[in-house]
């Protein structure tokens, strides 16, 4: 059996850690809350944005634009939006899971631009070629940092480096559902036309026409949905550290209850040893 | 919602919405021109160039500088996705005169690294600025 002094030990070094993950429990709470503000604040702008896109892209059938077909080359950009920091249960693994055991894709054909350390670290440890990324973005993002990121890509499609781009993030249902996803940004992708039960709508014009509108909206289109999913990335992040920390405060209360009784047993036992050495010493003298 | 005075307005930005009322009139700049909004134009997507954007309300006038995004048109409501948009007690004068000093010096250098089209924005989005808070 252990001694006194062992299960003591333990038990205070259990009680420091279980402090920590209380604390930080409390602290991505607030942060989750904050975040999640944020996410739904901005939900209504990329909504617009959607319904906008959708609607162009509907009217203007299939148009030739460069934005709506994929380019020559095979490489797949993959921006992947993770944290930089751990403790967060599963959050950072499931996306980096979410890239390596794609079905389709190959490691060579992929350019990952990694928002969050803790996905490039993990996957450049896998081996894929890794574009350097402004990883601090993660911390606050804000629109702007949506924008340069979404100009940088375009810029590459543009020039023909990559054909494809795409975007893994943890979408944000609620406190305790967050779904790793991937979702395809350029080509943009005609959603099929519901013609049914649809009031039809009037004549929409542009100035100026279709295919120029197009040249402009696209890229907004783009970093509004980069920007959405930072900020639910932002939330999700929370959510899992807080999920994570509850679950390592009660193991931890577990942990001490279980230390504290094997502490009073052993002290118990000692008492019970002490007495009868001295019973046995008296009757040995007696 | 009935009378045919007015239409319902709505500015969005990524971060909150702006600004959600019924109004008269809208006026902004866009890339084909000025443009002015009253109740039952034809639908139009338009997309923004820096400038101001002139509320016409019940109460009075209010203008706010708008710098980029698109508006959908419809005959009953107006939707701005402004990409970047601020009331005039946000903006930082001495920011935007030095924004405005630094874009005209860099116009007239002409150097072959400048990019041209963007001191251009850079340009109009801080005389934008400077004109909404006059």
């Amino acid at each position: 059996m252990a001694s006194m002094r062992d299960i003591k030990r333990r038990k205070t070094s259990i009680q420091g850690t279980q402090q920590i993950t209380k604390a930080m429990k409390l602290v991505s709470t607030v942060k989750l809350q904050r975040a999640r503000n944020n996410a739904e604040k901005s939900k209504e702008f990329f909504h617009c944005m959607y319904d906008t896109v959708t609607s162009i892209l509907q009217r203007v059938g299939q148009v030739d634009h460069p934005y709506l077909k994929s380019g020559a080359s095979e490489k797949k950009a993959v921006i992947v939006i993770t944290s930089n920091r751990g403790l967060a249960g599963g959050y950072n693994s499931n996306i980096v899971k979410l890239i390596t055991r794609h079905p389709d894709w190959k490691k060579e054909d992929l350019v990952i631009y990694a928002l969050g350390n803790k996905g490039r670290d993990a996957l450049a440890r896998y081996g894929y070629f890794i574009e350097e990324c402004n990883g601090d973005i993660m911390e606050s993002p804000t629109y702007a940092d949506a924008m340069a990121l979404s100009a940088e890509l375009l810029d590459s499609f543009a020039k023909g480096e990559i054909g494809e781009i795409y975007l893994a993030y943890t979408a944000f249902k609620n406190t305790v559902s967050h779904i790793p996803t991937l979702m395809k940004l350029l080509p943009v992708e005609v959603p099929p036309q519901k013609d049914e039960d649809h009031t039809p709508k009037a004549v929409m014009n542009f100035e100026p026409e279709e295919t120029e509108a197009l040249d402009l909206i696209i890229p907004k289109y783009m970093t509004s949905l980069i920007y959405g999913a930072l900020m639910e990335a932002v939330a999700s992040e929370n959510g899992a550290r807080m999920q994570a920390m509850d679950n390592a405060t009660s193991n931890a209360e577990e942990m001490i209850s279980d230390l504290a009784l094997k502490y009073n047993r052993a002290r118990q036992g000692s008492i019970t040893q002490e007495l009868t050495e001295i019973i046995a010493g008296a009757e040995a003298l007696g | 919602m009935a009378d045919n005075n007015s239409f319902l307005l709505r500015v969005i930005t990524p971060d909150r919405v702006f600004y959600e009322n019924q109004v008269q009139m809208v006026e902004f700049d866009t890339t084909e021109g000025e443009i002015g909004v009253l109740p039952g134009h034809i639908p139009m997507t338009v997309i923004i160039r820096p400038g101001i954007l002139t509320i016409t309300e019940a109460g009075g006038d209010k203008e706010a500088a708008l710098h980029a995004g698109f508006a959908e048109i419809l005959p009953d409501r107006v939707t701005i996705l402004a990409e970047i948009i601020e009331w005039p007690d946000e903006i930082d004068e001495e920011r935007a005169t030095a924004a405005l000093e630094r874009a005209k010096a860099r116009l007239r250098e002409k150097a072959s690294t400048t990019d041209l089209a963007r001191a251009e924005l850079a340009l109009q989005r801080a005389v934008a600025r400077i004109e909404v808070i006059r």
